[in-house]
């Protein structure tokens, strides 16, 4: 059986078919699930993806996180269910309080979209376990809000607990300590803001990114 | 909470709030200032560009740049102090991330405006 995987989708999402695409290129099987619903569907695995949900009104992710699904996907992430957001996903999960800090405006205040390397700090997440740490990874980013931030205890108990996922080479956004992904305690819930499902095939430019959709498939 | 913060939001109606209310129970409408900042120590990157460009404005002299937001609304409650808690309630539960954000909020009586509960 396949890996079915949920693709969240509020209003404003637009990185559903990327991500739906990518998950079946790799294998999976993409479901779509509608924000409004509170029944995850029986999906083995959720990626919460990109866009601008409820138009980044307020904060990005600050509507989002009331939808009716998100308390779905919060209480599948405490029993251990692999969840992964992308970009806007992850500014949901943050603001859901299921991922630590925050993302602000990019540094210099410029919307960037262009390929970055990312460097794996740890093998210990969802979407890491069939990489090496200090693998390069060739992986897009598209973003305002994309400059991971948190307090001091924070960033000190994410580097103790090895939840640092992936770092930039290039810090291209000002996030502390170059962080580009950052999983929960748990490691099933990840937060990143590169694109890996539009670097899954060559013809994309990359394919660095089928590593990490890989692994969240084959995380179930 | 959630679920009263989604009726507040959709219906102005608050925790505790079921519509129904003692026929001798008056509620007043405050006018409510919400002055959102980023926390001390958070980088404020909009601040930090606008205060790089004032030089070349001719603006020299200018420092300490921050910028936040102003959400402004109108709240029904029976006082004060419960205009102001849960006014307080919306900020934490949704006007700010509390992560990287505080506010100050400045509730008023809305001018000559009260209503008598239903």
């Amino acid at each position: 059986m396949p890996t079915t995987v949920g693709v969240v989708v509020f209003p404003g999402t637009n990185c559903e078919m990327d991500a739906v695409t990518a998950v079946e290129h790799i294998g999976g099987t993409g479901r779509l699930l509608w924000h409004a619903d509170d029944d995850l569907a029986g999906v083995d695995a959720v990626i919460v993806p990109g866009g601008f949900a409820h138009g980044d009104y307020l904060r990005p992710g600050a509507i989002a996180r009331f939808s009716p699904m998100m308390a779905a996907v919060a209480g599948f992430a405490a029993d251990g269910g692999p969840v992964v957001g992308i970009c806007n996903g992850f500014q949901i999960l943050t603001e859901a309080g299921l991922l630590p800090g925050a993302l602000q405006k990019n540094q210099g205040l410029k919307f960037i979209c262009k390929p970055t390397v990312l460097r794996v700090e740890s093998t210990d997440s969802v979407i890491t376990r069939q990489t090496t740490v200090g693998a390069k990874l060739l992986v897009p980013i598209n973003h305002f809000e994309g400059n991971y931030t948190c307090d001091s205890e924070t960033l000190a108990r994410l580097r103790d607990e090895d939840r640092i996922v992936l770092r930039y080479v290039e810090n291209p956004n000002g996030s502390v300590d170059d962080i580009a992904a950052v999983c929960s305690e748990g490691r099933n819930v990840v937060g990143l803001m590169p694109h890996p499902e539009r670097a899954c095939d060559e013809l994309l430019g990359s394919a660095d990114g089928a590593v990490l959709v890989r692994s969240l498939l084959d995380a179930v | 909470m959630n679920g009263s913060l989604v009726g507040l939001l959709l219906n102005g109606r608050g925790p505790g709030d079921d519509g129904i209310r003692e026929a001798e129970e008056t509620s007043m409408i405050y006018d409510v200032m919400v002055e959102v900042r980023l926390r001390d120590g958070i980088a404020d990157p909009a601040g930090a560009t606008i205060e790089r460009a004032l030089p070349s404005l001719g603006y020299d002299g200018v420092a300490g740049v921050t910028v936040g937001k102003t959400v402004r609304f109108t709240i029904e409650a029976s006082d004060e102090v419960e205009a102001k808690v849960r006014s307080e309630e919306l900020c934490v539960s949704f006007l700010t991330n509390p992560v990287i954000e505080d506010a100050t909020l400045s509730v008023t009586l809305a001018d000559g405006i009260s209503g008598v509960g239903a």
